[in-house]
């Protein structure tokens, strides 16, 4: 069972209100799921979607083909009408939309009509057009009553006539769609729903993030409301700066003055900050910064997604500054990289940069729990007791790793100086070469071989000895691992997906082997647990495959690129898409064809 | 180590006769009467000569980017409210480059103390006009003279509602000491703009310049009259005044943030047990 709703309309008209509540209905019944949004930059009116695909195995990814189109507006046929799959059906309101369709695939369901016979407003139209897909699917309503108790909360005055409304939805949608004959799978056990920006706010306060400045900054706004919404209960201030400028200046004032702090945009407002990511570098201030991408340049397509910023994050900077580069593509991965990057960036005192996307930040994922041990917690900072106790102490002192105690001022009768002009051990402003030359080999030559060697290989998933090697980094782990996944058995496939970018890890390391899930039969029969050994180091494993397919959605292969600085590695076949939008599975499918 | 010599830092590397020797001398002095230690403070500064300045004394520093002195002091606020924090800053540095935080951090009254040490030119990068030229002022970069209208620094403050507005000239250090300590026992956001002569490019605005206008506000004069205030902040001419020109005592932004009623961010230790409760609400 795979099946895919979508909700389409006008900005405004509650698609998100429908889409949510059916995706917690779903998760919280246990199926996994999977939804992202394709909408426009604009508040009111447009063309907007959202799709949740949901499946008795775990989906990661969007897939073209739709099972329940709910068009709220008249473009949502039109636009999507031939998306529906064999067994798919429309619904939509032909008193609200003044048209009606001919077609038994789209069955006319009178949204508002109901929810007023029942006694409620036309608000509610959005409560008939969820129950009645549940009632197309045949899942029972009262999950989506449950939803409505705990969305409504704040109005416990409309929860009943919301639920004689769904109630109503539920039986017409049933009793309405004769062609329906989905067949949902029982299932068991409760899922949570988490969007991509709010996976990066939660490990980012399970990981000690006291302080969060941004500017508010499509797709990464998600970040700033999630630590906003949850300040006060974690003790966390949250501050909307003037600027970008701002943002990361304040960021790195409260990292200075001893607290763990992140800031997050999008490429322009990045563009802002990269003066201050320098400073970062020179001042050795711990930060974390998140970059999610859109397409550009300049303000390009500012509600959708691209992987065009990768170089830009690894070289922005006036001078050479060290940087750690993470990309997760999934809510696990970024509670992982979020954590290892407060960690890290605290460690060395070198910046740390998270690159998600449009996709990424926007798209939302059941899983099973968040187990809170994962997360690591180690305060590198000097304070207290134990910063008193020394008898001198110097800010930027040079010791064998080159990394120097970072204190927190006004804990201790000494002074922590430090400097965006090169300067001395003890902070001061100097000019001297061979001083100079000391700095720059502590902040980057020492430090960086050391951060190395905290880099975790790539994961390798599917075939153990692949004819094709699909190779590609954050957002796009999903739908190439589903990639890997339907065309294991008739082909020898695997996926080498990186998300510890920079430093680029050691290409000597084998990756590290993903097994296939549960069900998935055909991958695990040519994976290495099956076949036995260790992988050979990521670079041989690439340069063995009969072909290595770099995937990403930029136009030139700035992935491509780094591997080959990094490696010398060259690779042959590349899969770029340019477009703002998301591979999806059966788009990737199509791409991939081309090479078997 | 005496009182006096624990507030001496490095050797200036200021032009002889430079009016920010003043305000160092004005600043030990503030600090002496504080009976405060080094340590015991913050002081962000950004780039020009004013940015060397706390290397100049001996406290805790930041010396960060041009412009971007008051972000940053808002941040350590923010961390360490227990802290006091002093920006020192330039007038192209404060007005110019970092005009937009300027503005914003007098809207949310975060209790940091600006000094702007205003020469009315760019002395670091040798002599262009700043955003506090006079009109018509000859440079390099200018040759026909400054076209645009100079900067009102105090006025736009008071037009701001900013909690602590004054006007100093360097070579008073005592009024200028008192002034600072002043502020530093104001809680609120303070603007302290002082008048430094640029002994090398600024051939107008010179000691005799300043010496010839400057004169101190009236002791009746009562700086709660917002008005009144900005009427005098608008004197700048053949005579102007200096003192606590504007007053207004109202709640700090760290006062008004829910998660800082209590010990600072900074002193507070990791407490992941909550996360139990947002991991919840994802169901």
């Amino acid at each position: 069972m795979d099946y895919s709703v979508k909700i389409g309309g006008a900005a405004g008209q509650g698609i998100q209100t429908i889409g949510e509540s059916l995706a917690r209905v779903f998760s919280r019944s246990g199926y996994n799921l999977f939804s992202y949004q394709d909408y426009e930059s604009r508040v009111r009116g447009g063309h907007n979607s959202f799709q949740i695909r949901f499946a008795d195995q775990i989906v990661l990814a969007p897939r073209d083909p739709i099972e329940i189109l709910i068009a709220l507006d008249g473009e949502s046929i039109p636009l999507h009408g031939n998306e529906l799959s064999d067994i798919g059906s429309a619904i939509y309101d032909s008193e609200d939309l003044g048209q009606k369709y001919d077609d038994p695939r789209f069955v006319d369901v009178p949204f508002k009509r109901i929810a007023r016979e029942s006694g409620g407003s036309e608000i509610m139209a959005n409560t008939v057009a969820s129950a009645a897909v549940l009632g197309m699917l045949g899942i029972d309503v009262s999950l989506l009553e449950d939803v409505l108790r705990d969305t409504l909360e704040k109005h416990p005055e409309t929860i009943d006539t919301n639920i004689k409304v769904a109630r109503a939805g539920h039986e017409y949608g049933k009793s309405h769609c004769p062609r329906c004959t989905f067949a949902v799978v029982p299932s068991s056990g409760r899922k949570m729903v988490i969007e991509g920006n709010q996976a990066i706010g939660l490990a980012a306060i399970a990981s000690g993030c006291r302080f969060y400045a941004a500017y508010p900054m499509t797709p990464s706004t998600g970040i700033f409301v999630f630590m906003a919404g949850h300040a006060e209960r974690h003790g966390i201030v949250v501050e909307q700066a003037e600027d970008e400028i701002a943002a990361i200046n304040m960021t790195l004032g409260a990292s200075f003055a001893g607290v763990r702090a992140m800031t997050g945009t999008s490429g322009g407002g990045f563009a802002l900050m990269v003066e201050g990511l320098s400073l970062a570098g020179m001042t050795e201030t711990p930060v974390v910064m998140v970059l999610a991408q859109r397409p550009g340049p300049a303000t390009g397509l500012p509600t959708r997604t691209e992987q065009a910023d990768l170089l830009y994050a690894l070289y922005a900077g006036h001078g050479e500054v060290p940087r750690i580069l993470f990309a997760p593509g999934t809510p696990q991965q970024a509670f992982k990289l979020v954590n290892k990057a407060f960690d890290l960036t605290e460690k060395y005192q070198v910046p740390a940069i998270i690159l998600t996307d449009q996709l990424y930040a926007d798209a939302t994922w059941s899983i099973d729990d968040i187990d809170l041990e994962q997360f690591r917690y180690t305060d590198y900072r000097l304070r207290g007791d134990d910063f008193k106790s020394l008898q001198e102490y110097k800010r930027h002192d040079f010791t064998e790793s080159g990394v120097s105690p970072l204190a927190v001022p006004g804990d201790a009768p000494h002074v922590v100086v430090t400097d965006s002009d090169e300067h001395d051990e003890a902070g001061h402003l100097v000019e001297d070469a061979p001083t100079r030359i000391k700095m720059v080999e502590k902040r980057y030559l020492r430090k960086m071989p050391l951060i190395r060697r905290e880099i975790e290989p790539p994961v390798l998933y599917g075939n153990a000895s692949p004819e094709l090697l699909l190779v590609g980094w954050g957002s796009n782990y999903g739908v190439m691992k589903e990639a890997v996944d339907a065309l294991a058995g008739r082909r020898n496939v695997a996926m080498l997906h990186f998300t510890e970018l920079f430093p680029f890890p050691d290409t000597e390391m084998p990756p590290t082997v993903q097994p296939a899930d549960a069900g998935r039969e055909a991958v695990k029969a040519g994976a290495y647990a099956a076949s036995g050994g260790t992988p050979p180091g990521f670079l041989d494993l690439m340069k063995s495959a009969d072909r290595a397919i770099c995937i990403e959605n930029n136009v030139s292969g700035e992935f491509a690129t780094l591997v080959r600085a990094e490696t010398g590695f060259e690779f042959r076949d590349r899969i770029n898409k340019y477009d703002g939008r998301a591979f999806s599975l059966e788009g990737l499918l199509e791409e991939i064809d081309v090479y078997l | 180590m005496s009182t006096s010599d624990k507030w001496v830092g490095q050797k200036p590397a200021w032009c002889p006769g430079c009016g920010n020797f003043g305000i160092l001398r004005a600043f030990r002095k503030a600090m002496e009467e504080l009976q405060w230690e080094p340590h015991q403070l913050i002081a962000v500064s950004g780039i020009g000569q004013s940015g060397k300045f706390p290397h100049y004394t001996n406290c805790n520093t930041f010396n960060g980017l041009h412009g971007r002195t008051l972000p940053v002091a808002t941040g350590i606020r923010l961390a360490n409210h227990g802290m006091p924090v002093v920006a020192f800053a330039g007038d192209g540095d404060c007005y110019g480059e970092g005009g937009n935080h300027w503005l914003h951090a007098m809207r949310r009254n975060i209790n940091v103390k600006l000094f702007v040490h205003d020469n009315q030119v760019y002395g670091l990068t040798k002599g262009q006009a700043s955003p506090t030229s006079l009109t018509g002022m000859k440079t390099p970069v200018q040759p026909f003279g400054v076209l645009s209208a100079e900067l009102n620094p105090v006025a736009v403050a008071i037009a701001m509602g900013c909690s602590f507005v004054a006007r100093a000239y360097s070579a008073d250090t005592d009024q200028l000491a008192s002034i600072m300590v002043e502020a530093f026992r104001h809680s609120g956001f303070c603007l302290v703009d002082i008048f430094q002569p640029c002994v090398s490019f600024n051939k107008l605005n010179t000691y005799q310049w300043y010496r010839e206008r400057v004169y101190k506000l009236e002791s009746e004069y009562d700086p709660r009259d917002r008005l009144k205030a900005y009427e005098r902040s608008l004197e700048f001419g053949d005579r102007i005044p200096t003192g606590v020109l504007y007053i207004d005592e109202r709640l700090t932004y760290e006062e008004k943030v829910p998660a800082l009623a209590g010990a600072p961010l900074v002193q507070r230790p990791f407490e992941p047990e909550r996360l139990r409760e947002t991991v919840r609400e994802l169901y």
